[in-house]
C-alpha cells in the first residue's frame, strides 16, 4: 500500500494517504459481493486500490465456524497503491469467528465494528470464544464500534415483508453504506447497481437500498455519538480512459488471447484443476469465439502434451498450473525445447514443496523454471509482478514462443492469480503484431526440406502436418542439426546443444534492457525484486528515499535469459538486497551469472511481505 | 479414419529415406510392411497422414514412414494425438504404441483417448516384454515369466489390452498379428471406422520374447488356434478337411462360451454363433477367453462407431461462437469498468 501515514493515527484525523478496510464475515455473508461493491465505489472517488480475497479452503464449511471465515481485503487512497495493504485500519468482523481469525492482523487503534446480533452463545462457542470479546476487554488496543446490525437490518427492511431469512441477508448491504458513509461515497451507483441486479425482484432490490441507506444513516448517529469519523482521500490522478478492475488469472487469460492474435493463431489450451491456477481455464472456457479451444486433460502430462500436439498442427499451444503440476509436466517441457515448438506454460506459483500450502502464495519455483529440467534444456522464464502486468507478460511468452520456436515459461502466483487492481483498459491496436508464418516450401539446397535450419534468431521453421511436400519425422530423441533426422553422433548432439543454448540466450536481444525501477543507476543499495514483491519493494524503497536513504529498486521481468545490461548495472551499487518469498533462488541465479554478492531476505510463511518488513531490511541492509 | 479424397501411391511411398534399426527378424518389420502396403489400398494421403508414438522399439515406427511423424515421450502419445486432432481434424492419425507405453506407463492417456473416442487408429504392438530396455517383464507377461527383473518369474497377472480397452469404452477392438496375412484387412477395417480404433497386434520380440505367441500363431496347426472373426459369419475354427471342425457357442446357463464341435459341416445344429461385431457382450467374453481350451479370437472383435470426440468438442465450439463479436477491445472492456475524464471518473 501506499505511504501509510508513519505513526498509526486510526480514523480520528481526516485524510490519511491511504487506508486498508478488511470486510470479514462467514462465507454465507456476502463478504466478496461487498468488497467488491467498495471497490467499484474506490475506483468511482478516484482513489487507487489493491484487493485481495482470502476464502476458506474448504467448499461449504459450516456456518459460523473458523474455517468457514470468508475475506476481502481493500487498500485504497490518494496516492499510487501497489499493494492489498500491510495491516487493515478497519476491520469489518460480522461474526465472532470472523473476529477471532482476522482481528489480529489490525493495526494497533484500528477500528472493529462488529455486529453483536452475531455474538450469541453459540456462535461464540463455534468461534472457540469462552467469554465474548466485546465484554472482557481483550480488544482494549483498539477501538470497538460494536452495535447489532443484524437487527438494525431487519428493522431498516420490515416495511418490505420480508422473510427473517431473507431480511439477515441485506446485512452486507446494511455494512455497506456504512462504510460508505465513513469514506464520504457516493450511494447513487450502488442504488444503479441493486436496481439492475434485482430487476427481476423489485422488492429485494428496495430492500436491500433500504438497507444500504440504513447503514448509511447510522454514520451519522455514530458520528454524533463521536465514535465514528468521516473521511474523505482525495482521488489521485489518473489519466483519462476506460478502466476496469482485474485479476491476475483474467489477465492472464485475455493477455494470452491477446497475445495468440498478434501471432495470427488460434489457441489451445490444455489444463488440468489445480489451486490456484484453475481459473485461467475457467476463464478461457468462455472465450471460444477469439479462437480458443480448451481441453480438460486427464492429468498434467496429457494437458501440456495435447498442447504440444496443438502447436505442432499449428495453432499456439498453451498449459498452466501451480508447482506440483509443474513438476509433472517436466518431461514433456524437454520434448517441446528438443522438437522446438512453440508452447507458453503458466505457472501460479504456491506454497510449496509437494501440496504444500494450495492456497497460499510463494515464489520458491524459480529453480523449477530456471534449472528444473533433465539435460540441456533451456527455456525462456518471465515473470509477472501484478494482475494488470500479467496482462503485457502473457502477450510477451506468447511473442517469444512463436518467435524463437520455444516453450517459454510464464509465472504468477497465489497471490496475483485473486487479487485485483484497477487497470486501464488497453488498445489491443497498440500492441505490435508478430504474425507467424508457416514454412510451404522444401528450404533445403537441390528441393530438400531441413526442418531444423535456423533462421538469423536461431529459430527453425514451423512446419504444419497436411501441408503438401514437407512430410518429415520429429521427436524428441537426439537429431541431425539440419534434417532432424535421428542422429546420435557426438557432433550433432553438441552442434544442437550448443544451437538450443544459443537461441534462448538470443531471445535477451529482443527484450528490453534493464531499467531502474526507483531511484538511481548506482548507489549504495540496489533492492532487486521479481514477481509480485513488486508491490511491496517498491513503497518500501519509495518510503526508505523519502527518509533520504541511497537505495533503488530494480524489477526483473525477464528472468531468463536476464537483460545483458543487467550484470553491469548492479555491479554499480555497493549492495544488492533481494528480498524473495523463497529461500533465496533469485539470489542464486543472480550470483551464478554475473558474479554478484547478491544478498537474499527471505519470507516463506505463505503470506506476502508487508512493506514495513522490506523497509526494515533495507535499513538493516544500510546500517 | 477421415472422409477422403483417395489419393494414389504405392507402397514405395510410404517408405522414408531412414535406415531401419529393428534387429533383424523382429515382428516390426512386417508390421510396417502390413502398413505400407495397406495405405496405398486406403487411397491415403502422405501430406494428411501422421503417425505418432510414444517411447520402445515399437514408437520408432514414424520414422520409417513417408508421411508426417512424432515420436514424442514415453507412454504420453494419446495426448499429443489429442491435441494434434483438435487443432486440426483433417489430419488422419496412426498411434503406435507398445505393452509398456501404451498399457504402463501410458495406460491412463490410453484409456482416455478411448473412452472420448478420438478419432484415430491405435496400433499396440504386444510382445509381453521390455524390448529396448533390454527384456524386463511388462504389464501384459505371463505369470511366471523370467526377466532381469523377475529372476524367480513374475508374480502379477497380466493385463488383456483388449479386454482394457473396451472396459474403458472402445467401439472398435480387434487383434492381429506381425506376420499375419490378414493384418492389411484389420488394419483397412481399423481406418474406417470413424472414432478411437484399437487394434492389438502381437509381435515377436525375437531377442528377448522369442516366438512367444507361437502356440497359436505358428504355422503348422494354425487353423486350431485361430479363430478368426468375421461379421455375419458362424464363429467356426479348425479344419473341415480333417474333420476338427469346431466352433464357438454360447452356454446360455451360465453365460460363458463354449468350443462346440461341428459334424458334418452342420455349424446351426452345434449352436456355433454367427458374428456380430456390435454385440459389446459377446465382445467381452472373446477377448477375454483363455487361450488354451479355447482358440485366440482375431480379427474384428468389436466395431459400433458413436460420435467423435473431435466432432463434439468441435461442434459445440462452433456453435458457442456463432453470433458472438470477436472484438479483442470490447472484451478488454467487459467487466466492472469506469470512465476517467477531466471531471474524474464515473460510470
Amino acid at each position: 500500500m501506499a505511504t501509510q501515514t508513519a505513526e498509526p493515527e486510526g480514523l480520528t484525523k481526516n485524510s490519511p494517504e491511504a487506508v486498508v478496510v478488511r470486510f470479514a464475515g462467514d462465507s454465507g455473508d456476502g463478504m466478496q459481493l461487498t468488497g467488491g461493491q467498495f471497490t467499484l465505489s474506490s475506483a468511482l472517488a478516484g482513489n487507487d486500490f489493491a484487493t485481495f480475497p482470502d476464502f476458506p479452503a474448504e467448499i461449504r464449511a459450516p456456518q459460523g465456524t473458523l474455517f468457514g471465515v470468508s475475506a476481502f481485503q481493500i487498500n485504497f487512497g490518494s496516492t499510487e497503491i501497489d499493494t492489498a495493504g500491510d495491516a487493515p485500519d478497519v476491520l469489518v468482523a460480522m461474526n465472532p469467528a470472523a473476529l477471532k481469525t482476522n482481528v489480529g492482523a489490525l493495526k494497533p487503534g484500528g477500528l472493529i465494528i462488529a455486529d453483536t446480533g452475531e455474538f450469541t452463545k453459540r456462535n461464540l462457542e463455534k468461534a472457540k470464544y469462552e467469554v465474548s470479546p466485546l465484554e472482557d476487554g481483550s480488544l482494549s488496543k483498539w477501538q470497538v464500534l460494536a452495535f447489532d446490525i443484524s437487527a438494525l437490518t431487519v428493522e431498516a427492511v420490515k416495511p418490505f415483508g420480508l422473510g427473517n431469512k431473507d431480511a439477515l441477508r441485506c446485512k452486507n448491504m446494511w455494512t455497506l453504506g456504512l462504510a460508505l458513509w465513513m469514506f464520504d461515497r457516493d450511494r447513487a451507483p450502488l442504488v444503479d447497481w441493486l436496481n439492475n441486479k434485482f430487476r427481476k425482484n423489485p422488492v429485494l432490490a428496495e430492500a436491500n437500498i433500504a438497507a444500504l441507506n440504513a447503514g448509511h444513516a447510522y454514520g451519522e448517529t455514530a458520528e454524533l455519538g463521536g465514535q465514528l469519523h468521516k473521511q474523505h482521500l482525495d482521488a489521485v490522478p489518473a489519466p483519462a480512459g476506460l478502466y476496469r478492475t482485474i485479476t491476475g488469472a483474467e489477465a492472464v487469460a485475455l493477455g494470452l488471447v491477446a497475445g495468440a492474435n498478434l501471432a495470427h493463431l488460434p489457441m489451445f489450451f490444455g489444463g488440468y484443476p489445480i489451486t490456484p491456477a484453475s481459473s485461467i481455464l475457467h476463464y478461457l472456457v468462455g472465450l471460444k469465439e477469439f479462437g480458443v479451444t480448451t481441453f480438460q486433460a486427464e492429468d498434467e502430462i496429457a494437458a501440456i502434451a495435447s498442447a504440444i500436439g496443438a502447436s505442432y498442427a499449428g495453432q499456439l499451444g498453451v498449459t498452466s498450473s501451480s508447482g506440483p503440476g509443474i513438476a509433472l509436466k517436466t518431461e514433456a517441457m524437454g520434448l517441446a525445447v528438443m522438437t522446438e515448438l512453440p508452447l507458453v506454460i503458466v505457472n501460479s506459483q504456491r506454497g510449496g514443496p509437494s501440496t504444500g500450502l494450495p492456497t497460499k502464495t510463494e515464489q520458491s519455483d524459480l529453480y523449477q523454471a530456471v534449472y528444473g529440467r533433465n539435460g540441456d534444456t533451456p527455456m525462456p522464464v518471465i515473470a509477472a509482478r501484478s494482475p494488470s502486468d500479467a496482462f503485457d507478460c502473457a502477450i510477451e511468452a506468447c511473442r517469444i514462443a512463436t518467435q524463437y520456436m520455444t516453450p517459454v515459461i510464464l509465472l504468477t502466483d497465489g497471490y496475483i492469480a485473486n487479487a485485483a487492481e484497477p487497470w486501464k483498459v488497453p488498445d489491443p491496436a497498440s500492441y505490435e503484431a508478430f504474425p507467424v508464418s508457416f514454412l510451404e516450401e522444401r528450404n533445403g539446397p537441390d528441393g530438400t526440406l531441413l526442418p531444423y535450419a535456423r533462421d538469423e534468431k536461431g529459430a527453425r521453421p514451423w512446419i504444419k502436418p497436411g501441408t503438401p511436400g514437407l512430410t518429415h519425422r520429429i521427436g524428441g530423441i537426439e537429431k541431425n542439426p539440419g534434417t532432424g533426422n535421428l542422429d546420435y553422433s557426438p557432433a550433432a548432439h553438441q552442434a544442437m546443444t550448443d544451437a538450443r543454448h544459443a537461441k534462448v540466450n538470443g531471445v535477451a536481444k529482443s527484450i528490453p534492457a534493464q531499467e531502474v525501477t526507483l531511484g538511481n543507476a548506482g548507489g549504495k543499495l540496489a533492492v532487486v525484486g521479481w514477481g509480485s514483491t513488486y508491490g511491496p519493494i517498491h513503497q518500501a524503497v519509495r518510503r526508505a528515499r523519502a527518509k533520504g536513504l541511497d537505495v533503488s529498486h530494480i524489477h526483473v521481468r525477464h528472468i531468463w535469459p536476464l537483460p545483458e545490461n543487467l550484470g553491469d548495472l548492479l555491479r554499480g551499487y555497493e549492495r544488492i538486497l533481494v528480498p524473495e518469498m523463497n529461500t533465496g533462488q533469485f539470489k542464486t541465479v543472480l550470483r551464478d551469472q554475473f558474479l554478484v554478492d547478491a544478498k537474499p531476505y527471505n519470507k516463506v510463511s505463505g503470506q506476502p511481505f508487508t512493506i514495513a518488513e522490506i523497509e526494515a531490511a533495507i535499513e538493516g541492509a544500510l546500517a | 479414419m477421415n472422409a477422403i479424397t483417395p489419393i494414389t501411391t504405392t507402397l514405395k511411398d510410404w517408405e522414408s529415406d531412414q535406415e531401419v534399426r529393428w534387429c533383424p527378424g523382429c515382428g516390426d518389420y512386417a508390421i510396417l510392411k502390413a502398413v505400407q502396403r495397406t495405405l496405398p489400398e486406403l487411397g491415403a494421403d502422405p501430406a494428411k497422414t501422421v503417425f505418432v508414438s510414444g517411447i520402445g522399439c515399437s514408437s520408432r515406427f514414424p520414422y520409417y514412414v513417408e508421411s508426417y511423424g512424432f515420436h514424442t515421450i514415453h507412454g504420453r502419445a494419446p495426448a499429443v494425438a489429442t491435441g494434434i486432432k483438435l487443432a486440426n481434424p483433417e489430419l488422419d492419425i496412426w498411434l503406435v504404441t507398445g505393452d509398456g507405453d501404451g498399457m504402463s506407463i501410458g495406460g491412463n492417456h490410453t484409456m482416455h483417448l478411448l473412452r472420448r473416442n478420438l478419432n484415430c487408429q491405435v496400433l499396440l504392438f504386444n510382445n509381453e516384454i521390455y524390448g529396448l530396455t533390454k527384456g524386463q517383464y511388462s504389464p501384459t507377461s505371463r505369470e511366471g515369466t523370467h526377466s532381469p527383473t523377475t529372476p524367480l518369474g513374475s508374480v502379477d497377472h497380466p493385463a488383456l489390452p483388449c479386454a482394457f480397452a473396451l472396459g474403458a469404452g472402445a467401439r472398435f477392438v480387434a487383434r492381429g498379428f506381425d506376420v499375419s496375412k490378414h493384418l492389411p484387412e484389420v488394419l483397412k477395417a481399423a481406418h474406417a471406422h470413424k472414432g478411437a480404433a484399437f487394434v492389438e497386434i502381437f509381435q515377436n520380440c525375437i531377442v528377448y520374447n522369442k516366438d512367444r505367441f507361437d502356440d497359436f500363431a505358428a504355422p503348422k496347426g494354425a487353423e486350431d488356434r485361430q479363430l478368426w472373426l468375421k461379421n455375419g459369419e458362424p464363429m467356426l475354427f479348425g479344419s473341415d478337411k480333417t474333420g476338427r471342425q469346431k466352433g464357438i457357442a454360447l452356454d446360455g446357463e451360465k453365460l460363458t462360451l463354449k468350443v462346440v464341435d461341428v459334424v458334418d459341416g452342420d455349424w446351426q445344429a452345434a449352436g456355433v454363433i454367427v458374428h456380430d461385431v456390435t454385440n459389446r457382450s459377446i465382445a467381452h467374453m472373446l477377448v477375454e477367453m483363455p487361450f488354451g481350451p479355447f482358440p485366440m479370437a482375431l480379427g474384428v472383435i468389436y466395431d459400433d462407431p458413436r460420435p467423435t470426440y473431435e466432432d463434439a468438442v468441435l461442434g459445440q465450439d462452433t456453435k458457442a461462437r456463432e453470433g458472438k463479436s470477436t472484438d479483442l477491445a470490447r472484451l478488454l472492456a467487459k467487466g466492472q469498468t469506469w470512465t476517467v475524464s477531466e471531471d474524474g471518473p464515473e460510470l
